[in-house]
């Protein structure tokens, strides 16, 4: 496979540049500061020991015994993102980006966030490095993300509640990106997922990409072979293309990008990209979006607020297109079946995002045979989530 | 001749400085849009910006983002706007610029939408969110059939930037006034006037001067030193302000025309 992106951020036809004209020479220094310390081994390093002694790396890979007896069918075994300090995967990218602004000499720092994992993260790095810290998020997120909120707020995170459109993560980004083109000179945007303008996409998949290294030595250690599945939740994308990346020149191994089909896909209510997008551009990247036909952007439903984005990481498209991953889809409903069995079976409260990847691995596990291997990325823990099942009425 | 450049030739004959209206189409109706058109080209415009309404509109400062969001309930489309400006074109010879973001002309089609741009008489786009690293993408057809690719400067955007945007540009540059989005903060004249001096020396296109403008004081003052104004936020804030009174023409008219006035 080629080595992507190429030289102006492009996937394939996907991602790109499509920046106010304010906010290119930032993406342009932060593209050369990114190029420069992915090759200093003094970074890389530096990366290394925080990731391993502040977030807990290596995280686990946990083999699902219980789970894999009662689907009666393909092993499972979950990648324990759940694990890290402050509950998923999003620490992986905020510590390497906090880094990265250190180098550059910025000290604040601005996020969005939707269900307000990468808020926690990114309020956790600025915290740890002494950085002013802005997290933008929908005021919808913040009512039923509350506990959330408040860890920002301990960390010494100023949150800046977002009213407009639909109150959620694509506003909340939306109102980022405004606040970044007014202090850009001194400000480093830490965005969460694998999307937005180069290089971020290029940025987040590197440093969430520990996820599917850790993982290829891990199985390989306890199973003497490579997974035949892996499976990990799709919003933006940056825990499964994490998962995935590593494993892109694999041969054999079936991937699968599960998406939210919230209330069903023949609804208007689901946050499937790609399978109910059309290409488009939205925050700085060209991938699929939910739009209508004249080009607005649709907003995007899910039960689990860090799937609810109408746009997907322009890697995944372009994953998409060649056929190098399988993008499906899980309804509210099955997500959480599948919260609930999980944590019946194994005492474990996964996130309702990691749930959308557990419960397509639920399908397909009893229809495989006991010899095969299946890996979850379970991307986060679901503690956050108990106010939003309330809500629904399932506690 | 494109109309852009024979309005600033003429202007500059005059010794007079352009005045650019920016208007959100749609905002409060298509209908009110084209009056607006007519009514301001009398009232002193030189050249009407017409924003294309985008859901998600990541340059806009609140008043603009409001005003798009009103357009886009009224079921204002990329279409529709074209159409208006058909209408327009058939009475009045003011260069008209659509803009906006780039994915309502994406989802148009950019070839498609080249050739209804032109047919119907648009002189220029300017989209926000499609730097010169991804133009070519839309010029290779609006190039084509004689539009002009307006391009935006920031204050950020460093010399040697400078000189690529300005080396491609058709029509005029548009110099960004403050480092943020439209109509929330008020320029720095000083700085403006020593970035578009420095701009002057790389291009011999026209320069004009936008986001943040409402005053007369301050377009006589940008008009010293730059060939056109842009206001906005402040014409868009007074439609809504007005939207139902029955002299809504003739307010708009005096606020532009006062600030024509001062460009004279």
């Amino acid at each position: 496979m080629k080595i992507m992106p190429d030289e102006k951020g492009h996937f394939g036809i996907f991602g790109g540049r499509y920046a106010a004209e304010t906010l290119m020479p930032a993406l342009i220094e932060l593209e050369a500061a990114y190029a420069k310390a992915k090759k200093d081994k003094s970074f890389q390093k530096e990366f290394a020991c925080y990731q391993r002694d502040y977030a807990g790396r290596v995280t686990p890979l946990y083999y699902a015994a219980r789970m894999t007896k009662a689907l009666g069918g393909a092993k499972i075994y979950l990648k324990r993102e759940d694990l890290n300090h402050t509950g998923s995967h999003k620490i992986n990218n905020t510590l390497g980006q906090a880094l990265l602004a250190k180098r550059m000499g910025k000290k604040k720092v601005i996020a969005e966030t939707g269900a307000g994992q990468h808020g926690v993260a990114t309020a956790t790095v600025a915290a740890l490095f002494g950085m002013e810290c802005k997290i933008f998020m929908g005021e919808e997120d913040i009512r039923r993300q509350a506990p959330n909120v408040f860890r920002m707020k301990i960390l010494g995170a100023e949150v800046i509640p977002v009213a407009s459109g639909t109150a959620t993560l694509k506003d909340a980004m939306n109102e980022a990106m405004r606040y970044w083109v007014s202090l850009v000179r001194d400000t480093f945007y830490m965005i969460g997922t694998t999307a937005g303008p180069h290089p971020y996409p290029e940025m987040v998949r590197d440093f969430q990409s520990a996820i599917g290294r850790e993982t290829k030595k891990q199985i390989r250690k306890a199973a003497g072979r490579n997974p035949d599945v892996l499976v990990a939740c799709v919003g933006g994308g940056s825990n499964a293309m994490g998962l995935f990346y590593p494993f892109r020149n694999e041969k054999n191994i079936t991937m699968f990008g599960v998406e939210a089909a919230g209330h069903g896909l023949n609804t208007k209510e689901h946050s499937a990209s790609i399978n109910g997008g059309r290409i488009g551009v939205l925050h700085g990247n060209k991938t699929y979006l939910l739009q209508d036909k004249h080009g607005q952007v649709r907003d995007a439903y899910s039960i689990a607020a860090g799937l609810d984005y109408p746009g997907v990481g322009p890697e995944h498209a372009y994953f998409h297109t060649i056929k190098k991953v399988n993008y499906v889809t899980v309804t509210d409903k099955e997500a959480i079946e599948a919260f609930s069995f999980l944590s019946l079976q194994e005492g474990i409260i996964p996130a309702l995002e990691s749930a959308h990847a557990l419960a397509y691995a639920m399908k397909i596990a009893p229809k495989m045979a006991r010899n095969k291997i299946i890996v979850v990325c379970l991307s986060g823990r679901g503690d956050k989530d108990a106010q939003t099942l309330i809500e629904a009425k399932l506690l | 001749m494109s109309r852009i450049k024979e309005k600033f030739n003429s202007l500059r004959e005059k010794m007079e400085k352009a005045l650019i209206v920016y208007l959100t189409a749609g905002d409060p109706s298509l209908r009110i849009t084209k009056e607006l058109i007519f009514a301001l080209e009398k009232a002193g415009a030189d050249i009407l910006e017409i924003g294309v309404p985008f859901s998600d509109p990541t340059a806009d400062g609140p008043v603009i983002q409001a005003a798009a969001q009103r357009s886009l309930k009224n079921g204002t489309t990329l279409r529709g706007v074209l159409q208006m400006v058909e209408e327009v074109r058939q009475l009045s010879q003011i260069p008209i610029v659509l803009f906006g973001y780039f994915n309502p002309i994406f989802a148009y089609g950019t070839e498609q939408f080249a050739a209804a741009a032109k047919n119907a008489g648009v002189d220029g786009v300017l989209v926000v969110d499609l730097p010169y690293e991804e133009a070519p993408e839309l010029r290779v057809y609006t190039d084509k059939a004689g539009i002009d690719f307006i391009s935006l400067i920031a204050p950020t955007s460093g010399t040697e930037r400078t000189r690529r945007i300005a080396a491609d540009a058709t029509g005029f540059l548009y110099y960004i006034s403050i480092t943020g989005i439209t109509g929330t903060a008020a320029p720095q004249i000083s700085e403006i006037k020593t970035a578009v001096d420095k701009i002057r020396k790389i291009t011999g296109l026209p320069i004009a001067v936008g986001f943040g403008i409402s005053k007369p004081q301050q377009a006589r003052e940008i008009g010293q030193f730059a060939d056109g104004v842009v206001i906005g936020s402040a014409v868009v804030k007074l439609i809504d302000e007005n939207k139902n009174n029955p002299d809504l023409l003739k307010v708009v008219s005096g606020y532009v025309g006062g600030i024509k006035q001062a460009l004279r």
